[in-house]
C-alpha cells in the first residue's frame, strides 16, 4: 500500500517534471531539422521560472474568473495527466477516473480556457475562443469513441487494465486498433494545438487559436498555461504509449529495479514520440481554419468505424 | 400490486393533504394576488407546502419503503380516484418538489417585478398541485384528469404575459399540441384497458395485451409524453412556450414538467405493459439520438438566452430517452443488470437535469428582471455587476456540459459505461444502431460545451454591449438563496454520486428486472457500476485533487515567486479597441460551427452586402436559418388543415334546397350503413 502510493506520488511529480523537457525537444529537434541550432532543452523551465516572477498585467476589465482559470486549467490537466500510467499500472489513483473520465477532464480545462479568451472582451479572444469549441466538438467526440474501441477491445474504461490487456499477447493486430490509433493520433495533434491544426509558434497569424485564446495572459498567470499545455501534450504522449506500446511498464508489485526500467522506457517512448512530432510538424503546412473540420471528421469517421467493427465482431 | 389496496397510508396521506393544500393555496390567491404582501404569502405558503412534500417523499424514497395505496371517494360518483405512492413515484416527487420549493423562493424575490400577479400566483399554485397529482394517480381517469390541469395551468402561465405578439403565439401552439398530446394518453389508455374497461393502474398491469396492441399503445403514448417532454419532432412549441413564461414558471416547466412527462412513459412503458419486444428500444434510441443532437445544434443557433436554455431541455431529454431506450433493450434482452445500469443512468440525468435546468433559469431570469433584456446580443460583462448569479450560472453551466467533477457528467458517464455493455446483446440491428447513438451522445456532449462557453460568455464576460447590460445590479437576496441551494445540490450530486445512485437503484429491481451494486459500501466513495476491473470513477477523489492541485499551484507561485499585479488596458495584439461592439458576439462566436454543422442541417446560408466605395449606405450581414422539422413536418399538416377549412367552408354558404338535400343523401347513406351491419 505504502509503495502503491509513492509510485502514485512519484508518477505525478514525473509528469510535472517532464513535460517542459518534450516541449524543448520538440522544438529543438524542428530548429535542427530547419538548420537552426535551437534553444536548449531546458529553455522550456527557464521561460517557466522567469514568467513566475514577473508582475502579471492583467486587463482593467478582467474578471475574478480571468485569474482563476489558469489555475483550473492547469489543475484539471495535472490531474488528467498523473490518471494516464506513464512508467507503472495499477497505481491507486487511477481507479478515481477511467479514461472516459480523463477526456472529460481535459474537456473542463478547454472550457475554462474558452472562457477566460472571452472574459477581455478583444476580438482575438473571441475568436480564438470560438475556433478551439469548434474544433473541440469534432475531436472530443473523435476520442470518446476511440475510447469505446479500446473498452471493447479490453472490456475494460480503466486505463490500467487497457494497459496490462495490451501486454498480454491476447491482443493480436486488430484493424480497429490501427483505426483508433491513426484517430486518436489526429486528435492529439488537433488538441495540442500543433501544425497544420493550428501552430503553437506564431502570434502573429489570423489562423492562430490557441495563443489568440491565451494573448492577454502574462507572467505566472502564463506561465501556469503554458505548463498546463506542457503535461496536455505529454499526456496525450503517455495515453499513445501506454496503449499502442505498453511495454515495459511496471506495477506496484514489481521489483525495484523493474522501476528503473520502467522510468528508462517512458522517457525513451517520449523522446522518440517528441521526436515524430517534430518531423510530422516540419514536413507539413498548416491548413486554412475550415479544412480542419474536415481532418478532424476524418478521424471521427475512423474512430466510428473501428468502434463500429468491434460492436458487429470481436475479432476484428 | 392490487392487494396492496388496504395497506396504510400515511405517507401518501400527507402527501395527498398537501396537494390539496395546493390547489386550495391557487384559488385562495385568485382573492389575494392583488394585496400587497398578497404574492409573497402564497409563494411562502407553496414553498412551506413543497418542503412537507419533498420532505415525505424523500424520507419514503430513502427508506424503500413499501407502497402505499388510497382510494378517494371523490371525483366522479361509484367510480372516484386512486393514488399510490411507490419508490418511482416517491423519486418523481422529490423532484417535483424540490422545484417548487426552489421556484417558490425565486417567486418571492420576484414578485416586485412581476406587473400582473393575478395571471401568475393562483396559477402557479395549481400547477404545482397538478405535477404532483400526475406522479401520484393511479389509474387512467386520475391520470389524464391531473395530466390535463397541469397543460392548462401551465397554458395559462404561458400566456400570463399575453400582451406580447410572441407569447400569444407561442400559447396557442402549446394549446394545440397539448391537446394532440393529451389525445394521445387517452386513447393510448383507452386502448390498453380495453372494452371491458378496467381503468385501475393494477388491473392495467395484470393485462398481457398481443403484441401489435400493445404496440399500438406503446407508440401513443409515446407521441402523448413526448410531446410534452419535448421529443424531436414533437418539440416545436416548446422553445416558444417555455421562455415566454414568467422565469421560475420557464424553470418548471423545462425542468419539471418535462420529467413529468418522462414519469408518465416510463410507468406506462416499464411498469404497466408487460415486457417490452425489441423494436420498442429501437424507436427509443433513434428518438433520442436525434433529440439530443438537433436540440443542441438548434441551441447553438440561438442567442436568445432563455430559449437557448429551452432548446437544451430538447437536447437534455434526448439523453435520458437515450438511456431509457438501452434500458428496454436490455429488458428485453433479458441482461438484468445492464437493464438496471441504463435505467438508473436515465434516471439520474432526470434528477440532474431538473437540478441545473432549475439553475439556469433563475440565472436567466435573474439577468431579464434586470436588463428586460433576453437577446444576448444585448448583454455582457454581467460577471462584474452580478457576482453571485454569474458565479452560479457558471456552476450550471459546467454541470449541464457533462464536464467533471459535476453531477451532469456522472450521469453520462453511466450512460456512456450502458452503451458499452451494448455488444451483448443479440439482436443484429442494435449492433449498428447503438455505436451511432453513442457518436451522437458523445457529439452532443462536446457541442453542448460549445453552446455554453457562447452563452457564458456573451452574457457574463466580456464588456456591456448595451446600456441596460451596463446598469445591471444583482438580484434579490431569495433569489440569489434558491440559485446557491442548487448550486450546492449539482455540486453535491456530483462529488456523492454513489448515494443518488443507491437511492434510485432500489426502484430498478420491479421494472427491468435487474439491480445495480450497492455504491455506498465501495471504498473512498467510488462509483463502479459493473465491476472494479471493469470502470469505476470518483467524483469526490477528482475534486479534491483538482482542488488541491489549483490552490497549491497558486500558493507556491505566489511564495516563491511573486503575487504582484498590474492593472492595464487590454492588449489585444496591439490594437486600441474602442467600442464594445468589436468584441466577440454570441452569432460570430457560433460561426465556425455554424459553417461546420449548420450549411446542410438548417440550410444556413450568410448573406453579406458591401457598399461599393463612395456609396453612401449602410453595410449589411444577415443569416438565415431554416427550421427543417417545421418546413417539411408543421407545415404540410397545418397547410393541409387550412385547405380542408377552405373547402368545408363552402358548406355555409348553400340554398335551402341544398341543405336538404345534403340532409337527405346523409340519411340514405346511415340508412345504407346500418343495412349493412345489420
Amino acid at each position: 500500500m505504502m509503495r502503491a502510493a509513492t509510485l502514485q506520488i512519484g508518477q505525478t511529480l514525473l509528469v510535472l517534471l517532464l513535460a517542459p523537457a518534450l516541449t524543448g525537444l520538440v522544438r529543438k529537434i524542428k530548429s535542427r531539422l530547419q538548420q537552426r541550432r535551437g534553444p536548449s532543452l531546458l529553455q522550456p523551465y527557464r521561460d517557466l521560472w522567469k514568467l513566475v516572477h514577473k508582475e502579471a498585467v492583467v486587463a482593467e476589465n478582467a474578471s475574478w474568473l480571468f485569474r482563476v482559470v489558469p489555475y483550473l486549467i492547469f489543475a484539471a490537466t495535472w490531474t488528467a495527466a498523473s490518471l494516464v500510467p506513464s512508467f507503472a499500472t495499477g497505481l491507486p489513483f487511477s481507479t478515481a477516473a477511467d479514461l472516459l473520465a480523463i477526456v472529460a477532464l481535459l474537456g473542463s480545462a478547454r472550457f475554462f480556457l474558452a472562457l477566460a479568451g472571452l472574459d477581455v472582451g478583444t476580438s482575438f479572444g473571441g475568436i480564438g475562443s470560438s475556433r478551439e469549441v469548434m474544433i473541440a466538438s469534432l475531436a472530443e467526440p473523435a476520442l470518446i469513441i476511440v475510447a469505446f474501441t479500446l473498452a471493447l477491445i479490453a472490456g475494460s474504461t480503466q486505463l490500467s487494465v487497457i494497459a496490462a490487456f495490451m501486454t498480454s499477447g491476447e491482443v493480436g493486430l486488430r484493424v480497429s486498433l490501427g483505426l483508433a490509433l491513426v484517430a486518436l493520433v489526429i486528435v492529439a495533434i488537433a488538441e495540442n494545438a500543433r501544425i497544420p491544426v493550428d501552430n503553437p509558434a506564431t502570434h502573429l497569424e489570423l489562423t492562430m487559436v490557441h495563443e489568440a485564446m491565451v494573448l492577454e495572459y502574462s507572467g505566472r498567470h502564463l506561465a501556469v498555461i503554458d505548463a498546463a499545455s506542457s503535461l496536455k501534450l505529454l499526456l496525450y504522449v503517455s495515453l499513445i504509449a501506454a496503449v499502442f506500446v505498453p511495454w515495459g511498464l511496471a506495477t506496484p508489485e514489481s521489483a525495484p529495479s523493474q522501476y528503473a526500467i520502467g522510468i528508462a522506457g517512458y522517457v525513451a517512448k517520449v523522446a522518440v514520440a517528441g521526436a515524430l512530432l517534430a518531423v510530422f510538424e516540419t514536413t507539413i503546412a498548416k491548413m486554412r481554419v475550415f479544412r480542419v473540420p474536415e481532418f478532424l471528421g476524418a478521424s471521427l469517421m475512423l474512430a466510428l468505424l473501428g468502434a463500429l467493427l468491434m460492436f458487429v465482431t470481436r475479432s476484428l | 400490486m392490487g392487494a396492496l389496496e388496504s395497506s396504510t397510508g400515511t405517507a401518501l396521506d400527507v402527501a395527498l393533504l398537501c396537494i390539496g393544500g395546493l390547489l386550495g393555496t391557487g384559488v385562495v390567491a385568485a382573492v389575494v394576488a392583488r394585496a400587497r404582501y398578497g404574492p409573497r404569502t402564497i409563494y411562502g405558503a407553496c414553498l412551506a407546502t413543497c418542503a412537507v412534500l419533498l420532505a415525505v417523499s424523500l424520507s419514503f424514497l430513502i427508506d424503500g419503503a413499501a407502497t402505499e395505496s388510497r382510494h378517494l371517494p371523490i371525483g366522479l360518483p361509484w367510480i372516484g380516484m386512486h393514488f399510490d405512492l411507490d419508490l418511482l413515484a416517491a423519486m418523481f416527487l422529490v423532484i417535483v418538489n424540490l422545484g417548487g420549493v426552489s421556484a417558490s423562493l425565486y417567486g418571492i424575490g420576484a414578485d416586485a417585478e412581476e406587473r400582473e400577479p393575478t395571471r401568475v400566483v393562483p396559477f402557479f399554485a395549481t400547477f404545482l398541485g397538478a405535477m404532483n397529482l400526475v406522479v401520484l394517480a393511479s389509474d387512467a381517469f386520475t391520470y389524464l384528469i391531473s395530466w390535463e390541469f397541469m397543460s392548462l395551468s401551465s397554458w395559462a402561465l404561458v400566456m400570463a404575459h399575453h400582451r406580447d405578439d410572441d407569447n400569444r403565439a407561442a400559447g396557442y401552439l402549446y394549446l394545440v399540441m397539448a391537446s394532440f398530446g393529451t389525445l394521445s394518453l387517452l386513447l393510448a389508455l383507452g386502448l390498453f384497458a380495453g372494452p371491458s374497461g378496467g381503468y385501475a393502474f393494477a388491473e392495467m398491469r395484470a393485462l398481457h395485451l398481443e403484441p401489435l396492441r400493445a404496440g399500438l399503445v406503446f407508440a401513443l403514448v409515446l407521441i402523448g409524453c413526448g410531446s410534452k417532454a419535448g421529443v424531436v419532432p414533437l418539440h416545436a412549441w416548446l422553445p416558444l412556450a417555455h421562455p415566454a413564461a414568467p422565469s421560475h414558471v420557464s424553470a418548471l416547466m423545462s425542468g419539471v414538467m418535462t420529467k413529468v412527462a418522462i414519469y408518465g412513459l416510463v410507468r406506462i412503458v416499464f411498469d404497466l405493459l408487460g415486457p417490452p419486444p425489441i423494436w420498442w428500444s429501437v424507436v427509443l434510441l433513434i428518438l433520442g439520438g436525434v433529440s439530443a443532437l438537433l436540440g443542441v445544434l438548434y441551441a447553438l443557433m440561438e442567442h436568445d438566452l432563455k430559449r437557448l436554455l429551452a432548446y437544451h431541455t430538447i437536447e437534455n431529454i434526448g439523453i435520458i430517452v437515450i438511456g431509457l431506450g438501452l434500458a428496454l433493450a436490455f429488458e428485453a434482452g433479458s441482461i438484468g443488470w445492464a437493464a438496471a445500469l441504463a435505467f438508473v443512468a436515465a434516471l439520474f440525468h432526470v434528477l440532474n437535469h431538473s437540478l441545473f435546468k432549475s439553475l439556469l433559469f433563475y440565472g436567466a431570469g435573474a439577468v431579464y428582471a434586470t436588463t428586460r433584456e433576453r437577446d444576448m446580443e444585448h448583454l455582457g460583462g454581467l460577471i462584474h455587476r452580478m457576482p453571485v448569479t454569474a458565479f452560479a450560472f457558471l456552476v450550471g453551466s459546467v454541470a449541464i456540459s457533462a464536464l467533471p467533477p459535476l453531477n451532469g457528467f456522472v450521469s453520462e458517464w453511466l450512460t456512456f459505461q450502458a452503451i458499452l455493455v451494448s455488444p451483448q446483446l443479440p439482436a443484429w440491428g442494435l449492433k449498428f444502431l447503438i455505436p451511432a447513438v453513442g457518436a451522437m451522445l458523445a457529439l452532443s456532449a462536446a457541442l453542448a460545451a460549445a453552446c455554453f462557453v457562447k452563452a457564458y460568455g456573451a452574457t457574463f464576460l466580456g464588456r456591456p454591449r448595451s446600456s441596460a447590460a451596463e446598469g445591471a445590479r444583482e438580484t434579490h437576496s431569495s433569489v440569489r438563496i434558491a440559485l446557491l441551494a442548487l448550486v450546492v445540490l449539482c455540486v453535491a450530486a456530483g462529488i456523492l454520486p454513489g448515494y443518488v445512485i443507491d437511492a434510485i437503484a432500489q426502484i430498478t429491481d420491479r421494472f427491468v428486472g435487474g439491480r445495480m451494486p450497492v455504491q455506498g459500501a465501495q471504498a473512498w466513495l467510488t462509483i463502479v457500476p459493473i465491476d472494479a476491473a471493469r470502470s469505476s470513477y470518483n467524483g469526490l477523489a477528482v475534486f479534491l485533487f483538482t482542488a488541491f492541485a489549483a490552490s497549491a499551484a497558486g500558493f507556491v507561485i505566489r511564495r516563491v515567486a511573486t503575487g504582484a499585479i498590474r492593472r492595464a488596458p487590454a492588449w489585444d495584439c496591439g490594437y486600441v479597441d474602442s467600442s464594445s461592439a468589436l468584441q466577440y458576439t454570441a452569432s460570430s462566436f457560433a460561426q465556425p460551427i455554424r459553417r461546420v454543422f449548420g450549411t446542410w442541417m438548417f440550410r444556413a446560408r450568410e448573406t453579406v452586402s458591401m457598399p461599393r466605395p463612395g456609396e453612401i449606405r449602410a453595410a449589411h450581414f444577415a443569416v438565415v436559418i431554416r427550421d427543417l422539422v417545421w418546413e417539411w413536418l408543421y407545415v404540410p399538416i397545418e397547410r393541409l388543415v387550412a385547405n380542408v377549412a377552405t373547402r368545408a367552408d363552402r358548406i355555409q354558404f348553400l340554398t335551402i334546397r341544398q341543405y336538404l338535400g345534403l340532409m337527405f343523401v346523409t340519411l340514405i347513406g346511415l340508412l345504407s350503413l346500418l343495412a349493412l351491419t345489420q
